[in-house]
This record gives structure tokens, sequence and C-alpha cells, in this order.
């Protein structure tokens, strides 16, 4: 069994968090020299019995004071801003990244590309791409973990969380539930599949659902009765969806937010908790009717909706 | 100052002369509370102990094919709550602290003697919840009892582990409010604020963490409780709660609840090395201050357990740079320490093993710390073994050597007996050595990936959890040793002079061990802390004269 | 060996240093007071902020006619207390006693109060997990914020009770000749008062949240 001591670097954020890594490995090396260093001099050169002076030294020790203050908070904000810096990055997607949702439970991962393509414990992506997961979990609280990546984040019920990542290396890496969630939390491991431009091109062909995330997403929006109320021909007063997505939504109460995928969803799920101004409490909810991948085909749908509905894409 | 031998071939009488039940277990002088305490928090360790070696025994196989893994995960709940509230938070201050403080100050007792052994009755009873919560079956939730996993979702002796730590958490405010008290108001004539020892500055550090954060502490269990008898949602969002703001309620206290766990430590350390080196302590006033700014600074750093918990990245970066603020303090201290054995007469003890080996492996645990305050890395090492092994070389390394150091140390006090100082060196090397094998593998295990609380793990780790558990097994070796040789000397050990070390500090100049009320005469203090010459006790070793 | 009062326990050198003692005791005590109501405190904030509107319709069923002459009752009872340190200190024992019964008085009418919010507050199904009923969004987000509301003031209404036995208490023994000093007085008073201080931050934060 080759013998790591850092996993494989195959992202393009790999590098910088192993950088800080190394660089803080150095320092504690450098520190420890520092301690153990003298520690070990004093210890054998003072000791009872030894001929060394032992004079009571006449030092303005708070010199030494002030330097071993000022000297480790001085490093101490550097790395800090340093990492910090690289955090930042880490978790700021590109607006370019390709979207994969994420539904973590108890046990295991279900993953949904944009594509439609659906996946369980698998990731498969292409290399040198942006990929950004949007991520939910059904139950308690997972983390989806890719050590290769340097990529780590909690998969909360109730709420969306993303992370992303570029691989650089075609390969095969772990994926690791990193948050304690029951009895088989250490069986809860997947791979993300790095592959060519090509060869992922044909994968999605070759394992493609027959529809789109927003295809589905359409289907269920009739299924379940979106379109009764929210749908173009409809006589109810309420919001339009088309263009919504990404735009400011202002609030009763005077509010403006912002329509992304939180707001979606908890419009799906928890549609008293913000009801759009002109608007009344009317919608129902539909928490218990739709699973998590569901709400996020619906989301993906609403998305993909265009300012002018079009003919022929009507519901 | 020279010490004196006292031995007599009678014992002479002292506060361990009467020995009835009655007399231990209604007893308000705080030397009894203390042995109370340590008998305790021996047997919770045991037990935690025992859970600790059955994981790294099951760790040996990566299809952890020897415990179940719903039982892995009891084992890793169990060992974590008793570790944790029931023998470290405990461990210095209610043992040491309770028998040295009063001692130290020159007082007869602490502020509250009535308190203190309620604090104790209070301990065990929240230990008796605990350890029924395993018997009827066992909690799988992790010390930490994320939600909404605890709420909703493991089973319901969650409820009574939860109300027996509640219960424990009160007997530490207890003793916190005694130690802030008694210290405030018991000290004898001349002991201004800058003649206590370093020992005393720490346990008042550690006493305001004791009695402003557990508090929180309380009511977020409380929270738990509510939420999983009655189903109100606080944190699971099914029932409409937030599960991130129990991480914030909990971490508020937890992260306050290691600088408990460490400080006295760093107290005992400072004790250790001023005697062994017959030395003044290099910058009293800043070691006294860093006690309590890593007190104050330690209130402001929780969100550093919570990078990566969808807390917003602009909190997660004050968290970030008040964590690496909170590290200079230590790092004064452990500079501090250093210099002090500068131009001293050093000799090695088991005591001051401990203290050097403390000093090593607590800088160790500081700097693995610097790591996981470095958010963009923390993304990597969090929830992996790197935390395992960064705060087991704190808590173990330091706290639980600090201890042992501090035990070794006041042995003769507490006892009247020497223990076997052959013994001691060894079990302190073995300990040392056994140590470092079972956690630094860990470190470089978790920037590999693997995450912490698993049962099982891919193949390719193996090697360090061979490497883990065989430490594991050297260092149960070196505390079974001291359980046994202590025990063994408090019946056997040679009678102990009132000074063995000729230590200065209070609690030297009365008899070992010492009676009921500690002092013939309150003392009056004029001399300043650590009153020690080097070149006298050179001068002394040489002549042979003592 | 010092002259030693003889009410002075024996760890303590002077009666001088016990009494320092105890006040000291007693603040300390208060300190943990202070982070156990500032622990829901915390909780009761970030919900909050987190369930904006929810929380500011449930705070408009909350009975400002109540809560208000709550808060005026108690600051009375405040004042009262002060009175009878004060008498205590200058060894009026029939000053002591009256103020020390009006005080209890004025805490026995905040109960009274407080117990017919609570009634009220039942009636109108406004108890968590006991037929808690709610018109509107956000059902459990309001069950939520009742729940910080009578668990704050229900540990408060705690804190007082215990208050006005210990005052009870003290006003009989000093009735009756058998107060020899003016320490538990004192000392009950650091509590009084810090148990009104605790109101005064409720009563806002809890009732005239988003009341214009």
């Amino acid at each position: 069994m080759p013998f790591h001591l850092i996993p494989p670097s195959a992202s393009t954020n790999a590098g910088d968090v192993d950088a800080i890594f190394w660089a803080l490995t150095g320092l504690s090396v450098f520190i420890l020299t520092i301690v153990f260093g003298p520690l070990t001099y004093f210890a054998v050169k003072y000791r009872r019995g030894s001929k060394a002076d032992r004079t009571p030294p006449r030092l303005a020790t708070w010199k030494f004071e002030v330097t071993w203050t000022i000297i480790p908070f001085i490093i101490g904000m550097g790395i800090f801003a340093w990492a910090a810096d690289v955090f930042f990055h880490i978790e700021t997607p590109p607006s370019n990244a390709l979207e994969v949702d994420v539904v973590g439970k108890q046990w295991m991962w279900k993953l949904q590309h944009a594509e439609g393509n659906r996946e369980i414990n698998e990731l498969h992506v292409p290399i040198g791409q942006p990929i950004k997961l949007t991520m939910t979990s059904q139950d308690v609280i997972h983390d989806f973990f890719i050590p290769a990546f340097r990529v780590k984040q909690d998969v909360v019920p109730g709420r969306y969380t993303t992370e992303w990542f570029t691989a650089t290396k075609v390969g095969r890496y772990y994926i690791f539930c990193a948050q304690f969630c029951g009895t088989s939390h250490s069986s809860m491991i997947g791979w993300v599949d790095v592959m060519h431009p090509v060869d992922y091109q044909r994968w999605l062909v070759t394992t493609g659902q027959g529809e789109t995330m927003a295809t589905a997403g359409q289907r269920l929006f009739n299924q379940v009765g979106c379109s009764g109320c929210h749908g173009v021909s409809s006589k109810i007063h309420a919001p339009r969806l088309e263009g919504l997505y990404g735009g400011p939504v202002p609030l009763e109460g005077g509010q403006v937010v912002t329509a992304d995928d939180k707001y979606i969803r908890d419009s799906i799920l928890l549609p008293a908790s913000q009801i759009a101004a002109g608007y009344q409490n009317l919608m129902p909810s539909f928490a218990g009717r739709l699973s998590e991948d569901e709400v996020m085909q619906l989301i993906a749908y609403i998305k993909s909706l265009a300012s002018e509905p079009s003919p022929g894409s009507n519901p | 100052m020279s010490s004196v031998q006292e031995t007599s071939g009678l014992a002479a009488e002292s506060y361990l002369t009467e020995h009835t039940v009655g007399s231990w277990l209604l007893t308000t002088d705080h030397k009894r509370i203390a042995i109370l305490y340590l008998v305790s928090i021996v047997f919770f360790f045991a037990i935690a102990a025992v859970a600790a070696a059955m994981m790294r025994v099951s760790l040996l196989w990566p299809d952890g094919r020897l415990v179940l893994p719903e039982t892995y995960n009891k084992l890793f709940t169990i060992h974590g709550v008793l570790m944790v509230w029931f023998f470290l938070i405990p461990s210095i201050p209610a043992v040491l602290g309770n028998f040295v403080i009063p001692m130290m100050i020159g007082a007869r007792d602490v502020a509250f003697p009535k308190l203190n052994l309620l604090s104790w009755y209070l301990f065990m009873l929240g230990g008796a919840f605990v350890v029924y919560s395993v018997i009827v079956g066992g909690v799988d939730t992790g010390w930490t009892f994320y939600t909404p996993y605890s709420t909703t979702f493991a089973n319901p002796n969650v409820i009574t582990m939860v109300a027996g730590v509640f219960v424990a958490g009160f007997g530490s405010i207890l003793t916190g409010l005694n130690f802030i008290v008694t210290i405030h108001k018991m000290r004898a004539p001349g002991m201004t604020w800058f003649r206590l020892p370093l020992f005393i500055w720490s346990l008042y550090s550690t006493s305001l963490i004791l009695v402003l954060a557990t508090p929180v502490l309380a009511i977020t269990l409380l929270a738990i409780s509510v939420e999983r008898i009655w189903g109100l949602g606080i944190f699971d969002p099914n029932l409409g709660g937030d599960p991130v703001l129990f991480q914030h309620m909990f971490w508020f206290y937890s992260h306050p609840a290691v600088y408990i766990m460490i400080l006295p430590g760093m107290g005992v350390v400072s004790e250790l090395i001023t005697c062994f080196s017959r030395k003044k302590i290099f910058g009293y006033y800043f070691i006294a201050f860093s006690s309590v700014a890593i007190a104050v600074v330690g209130f402001l750093v929780w969100g550093h357990h919570m990078f990566v918990s969808s807390q917003s990245m602009y909190a997660g970066m004050v968290f970030s740079i008040l964590s690496f603020i909170v590290a200079v303090p230590s790092a004064i201290k452990v500079f501090n320490w250093t210099a002090t054995l500068y131009k001293g007469s050093i000799t090695f003890e088991t005591p001051m093993l401990y203290a050097l080996a403390f000093i090593g492996l607590f800088t160790i645990g500081g700097l693995t710390g610097l790591f996981l305050a470095a958010m963009a890395v923390d993304v990597q090492l969090h929830d992996t073994y790197f935390v395992i092994a960064h705060f087991h070389y704190i808590m173990v390394g330091g706290m639980v050597t600090g201890f042992m150091g501090g035990l070794h140390y006041w042995w003769p006090k507490i006892s009247g007996r020497m223990y076997p100082e052959l013994l001691g060196r060894i079990a302190a090397v073995v300990t040392f050595v056994g140590f470092n094998l079972t956690f630094f593998p860990l470190f470089v295990l978790g920037y590999l990936g693997q995450p912490r609380r698993y049962h099982s793990y891919p193949p390719e780790f193996h090697i360090f959890h061979v490497l883990s558990t065989a430490g594991a097994s050297i260092l149960g070796i070196g505390y079974l040793m001291p359980l046994i040789y202590l025990v063994w000397s408090a019946r056997y050990g040679e009678r102990a002079p009132a000074n063995p070390w000729g230590a200065t500090g209070l609690e030297w100049r009365t008899p070992s061990p010492p009676p009921r009320d500690n002092f013939e005469e309150t003392p009056l203090v004029t001399d300043d802390p650590y009153d020690y010459s080097a070149i006298e006790a050179e001068l002394i070793d040489q002549t042979g004269l003592r | 060996m010092p002259e030693v009062h003889p009410g002075t326990a024996h760890q303590f050198e002077t009666a001088e240093q016990q009494r320092d003692a105890d006040i000291i005791g007693m603040w300390t005590f208060l300190a943990t007071e202070v982070m156990f109501f500032g622990g829901l405190i915390m909780c009761y904030t970030f919900a909050r902020f987190t369930y904006p509107q929810a929380f500011q319709a449930a705070s408009h069923r909350l009975y400002v006619i109540y809560g208000g002459p709550n808060t005026a009752i108690l600051l009375c009872s405040s004042f009262t207390m002060a009175l009878a340190v004060r008498a205590a200190q200058m060894g009026q024992r029939k000053s002591l006693v009256t103020c020390l019964a009006l005080t209890v008085l004025f805490g026995l009418a905040f109960l009274t109060v407080k117990g017919f919010e609570y009634h009220t507050d039942f009636v109108e199904h406004l108890v968590p997990r006991w037929d808690f009923k709610w018109q509107g969004a956000e059902a459990r987000h309001a069950e939520l914020f009742f729940w910080l509301y009578f668990t704050l003031t229900g540990l408060h209404a705690v804190h007082v009770t215990i208050g006005i036995v210990v005052l009870a208490t003290l006003a009989i023994m000093a009735w009756r000749g058998r107060l020899s000093s003016d320490l538990p007085i004192e000392i009950s008073g650091l509590y009084w008062h810090f148990v009104d201080i605790v109101w005064v931050f409720l009563f806002p934060l809890l009732y005239l949240v988003g009341h214009r």
C-alpha cells in the first residue's frame, strides 16, 4: 500500500490550502525548535551539580516579554489574513460553474446533475470545469467532504449550503461524510469520478434520464398543482415566476429579498414566512408532499423560465 | 530556604485521622472533599479509559468487525462525556484546587465549606445519571449532542445523560463560586494579589469561566430536553427550529470549557518549574495576566468550531482572528516557563518530568490549534482525526500530564507519604512515549482526510491506526502504574516531611499530612512568591548540608 | 487568636471577613444568574432575528396591560427594598419590618398579576404544546416565541417567589427581634434588585417587539 502523507492534490484550491498547511508546519517546527532547544540546553547545562555560572541575570525582562508577545501576534495576524483570503475564494463559486444538486440522508448521498443524470454515492465531473454543489439534508446534519479537493461543507436540513471545486486531475477520489449523523455515519462514503470532458459527455449521454432537472421540474409543476395558480393562463392572483430567479422580490412589510434557491425553497415549503408585496397569504405549503430532490427540480425549472413566456412552453 | 526534616515514628493527628464513613461523607473539610473528588474522578476516568481502549482495539480492523457501529458510537460518546465533565473539568480544580488553595493562601478552609460538599454530591448525582444512561442502553450522539440528531433521531437515553451533565454542571458552578470568594477574601495577612502563587491566578481565571460559562450549558441542555420531550421546535427544522442555533449555544459554553480544562494545568506547571529549578518564575506578571486574558478572550472564539457549519463567512473571520489572538497568552507562558530554567539549579524528580512533558506536548497541541484557526486549512481539517490529535495533545499531553505532575508534587502533603521515585519517573517516561505514539500519527491521518467518529475506514489508513493502538497500550501502562503505586504508597510509602521538596509556598509550612485547620496560627506573608535561590541550592548540594 | 464574634463560622478570622465573603458570594451567584438568563436571552435574540415576522406577531399577543403595571410594581418593590436595607443599617426595626412587608406585598402583587396573565394566555391557547392554537403564518415559530416567553418569565417568577419567601422570613425574624445583623437584609437586597433588573430587560424584549 503506497504511503501518503497528504492526500492527492486534485483541485485548483488544493495547492493554496497545502501551501498554508506546509507554512504552518514549517512555523511549528521552527517554534518547537526555539522552545525545545533552549529547554533541553538549559536542562542539561543547569542541572543540579553542573559547573555553570548561576549568578542571577540582570536582564530587562520586559524586553523579552514584549518581543515574544508582539512577534507571535504579528505572525498570527499574517496567517489569519492569508487563510481568510483563501477561505473567501473557497467559499465563492465562479459564475460559470456547472450545477449539481446533492441531497444527503441517513446514510447515502443522492446527486442530480442539471442535465438530469442522477447518481447515488458517486459524482461524475469533467476535469477543468468549476462545479457548484447545492446541498441539503433530508434528516440530520451531514457533511460533504472531498479530501483530494480540500473542500468540505456541512449539509444542513432546512437550508441549502453550497460548495464548489474545479478538478485538475483525472481519477477517483473519496467523498466522506464528515459530521456525525448516526449509526452508519462511517459507511456514508462516495466517490468523485473526474473525467476528460469527452468521456464526461459520453457518460452524460449513456446514463441520461431522458429529462433534464428543469424538465422534471416542469412535469412536477403541472402534476403537483403549481400551474393552477402560477401558470400563465391561471385566473388566480399569484406571483409570476417567469424571470423571477435572481431578481429582487419586494415583500409585504417593506423588505426586499433576492429570489435565490433559498427563497424559492422557502416559498414552496414555508410560503407564509415571506408574502410577496401585493399578494395574500393563500399559497398552501408543500412540506411533506415533495421530497428535497423534487424541490430542487422545481427550482431548476423556475430558474430556466425566461422573462417572457414563449408559445409552446405553456403548461 | 532549606527544608526541615520532620520524621516521626508515630503518625501525628491530622485531617486523615478520623476514619468513620460519616466523617468522610459528611465532611466539610476541603482536604477531605478533595479526596472524595479524587476517588470519584479516578472511577469515571477508568470507565472512559476502558471505552477508549475498546475503540482503539476495534480500530485495528478497518472494517470495524469487532464491535457494532452503534456500539462504537456509544463508546466515543461515553468517553467524551465522562472525560470532559467527569474527569478533566473537576480534576485539578476540585482535587488539587480544593486541597491546596486554602493552604496556599494561608486559610483554614474555603469560604463556604458546606457548599463545597454540596458540589461533590451534585457531581456524584450527575455521574449517577450518566452511568445509568449507559446501563440502560447508552447514547450515541457524541459528547457534542448535535441537533437535530440528538433531539429527534437518537434514542431517548439522551435525556438521562443530558440530565446528568446538567446536574453535575451545578456542582462545578459551586466550586468556581467558592474559589472566587475564597481567593478574594480568605488570603492571610500580607498575601497581596501579586504575592499569590501563579497556581492561584490560574484557578481564579478558571473559576471565572466556571461561573460564567456553565449556566449557558445548562440552558442549552434544557433546550435539548424540551425539544426531545415535548417536540417544541428549537433546533429541528422539521419542527420549525434552527440546527445551527444549537451549535452557537453549545460552543459558547464548550469553548471556554476547554480553557477550564487547561488553565489549571498551566498553574501547576508554574509551581513545578520554579520549585525544581530553584528559581523565581520568569515573568510573574505576564503569566498572571495571561491567565486572565485567556479566560476573557476564550469567550469570544466559539465560532471557530463552526467555520463550515453555514455560519456567515464574515462571522467566521471575526472568530478566526480572535482565535489567533487567544493563542498569544499561551505562547507567552511557554516562553516564560522555558526562560525560568535559565541559570536555575535543575533536578528531574517525577513532578518535574511531568512539567517538562507538559511544556513540550502543550506547545505541539497549541501550534496545531493554529492550523485549525486558519480558516482555509480548517476546511480540510474540521471533523477529522487532526482535531482529535490536537485536543488530545492539549487535554492529555497538557492537562492530564499537569494533573499527574501536581498529584505527585502534592502527594506527600495529601497523604503524608512519599511515592516511590523511581517508579514515578519510569511511569512519566512510559506515558510520554505511549502518548506520542498514540496521537502523533493521527495528525497525518487527519490531513489525509479520515473523519472522526468513524467505526470503519478505508484500508489505506490502516497503518496509522495500528501505530496509534500500539501507543495506547503503552499509555495505558503509564497510567496504570501510578494508580497502583500511589495507592500502595498511601499505606506503605516512606513518611514525608513537611517540605520534602524544599518548596516555597505556605502549604509547605504545615505538617504532612496537615491538621484539620491547616495552620496552628494564621501565617503572616512577607515574601514574594518563588523566593528560590539557584546558587544556594547548588551550595547545599555540594556541601551535603540540607 | 483574634476575638471572634459568636456567629462567625470557623473558617473565618473575623466577622468582617465573613460578611465580606457573603457579599462577594452573592455577587458571584448573581453573575451566574445573569448567564442563566443571558443564555435564554441569547437564544431569544437569535430566534428573533431569524423569524422576525413570527416573533413580532407573537409579541403582539402579549398584554402590555399586564406587563406594564408589573414593571411598575417591581420597581416600587425595589424602592421599598432599598428602604428596608437602609432601615436595617440604621437599626430601625419598625421601619425595617414595614419595608420588608411592603416589598413582599409588591412581590405578591406581581405574582398575582402574572397569574392572571398566564391564565389569559392559557385561555387564548398560547401555551406551547398544550392545546396551542395559532392563526396565521409560522405557527411553529410563534410557538417558539411563547416557549421562550413562558420559560423566561416563568424562571423569573420562580426567582420572585424564592425572594418573597426569604424576605417574608426575614420580616418575621426582624419583627420578633431575632435579627442580629443587617447582613441578611443587604444580601437579600442584592438578590431582589437583581430580580427586578432581569424583569426590566425581559419586559421590553418580550412585550415591546415592534410595538409602535
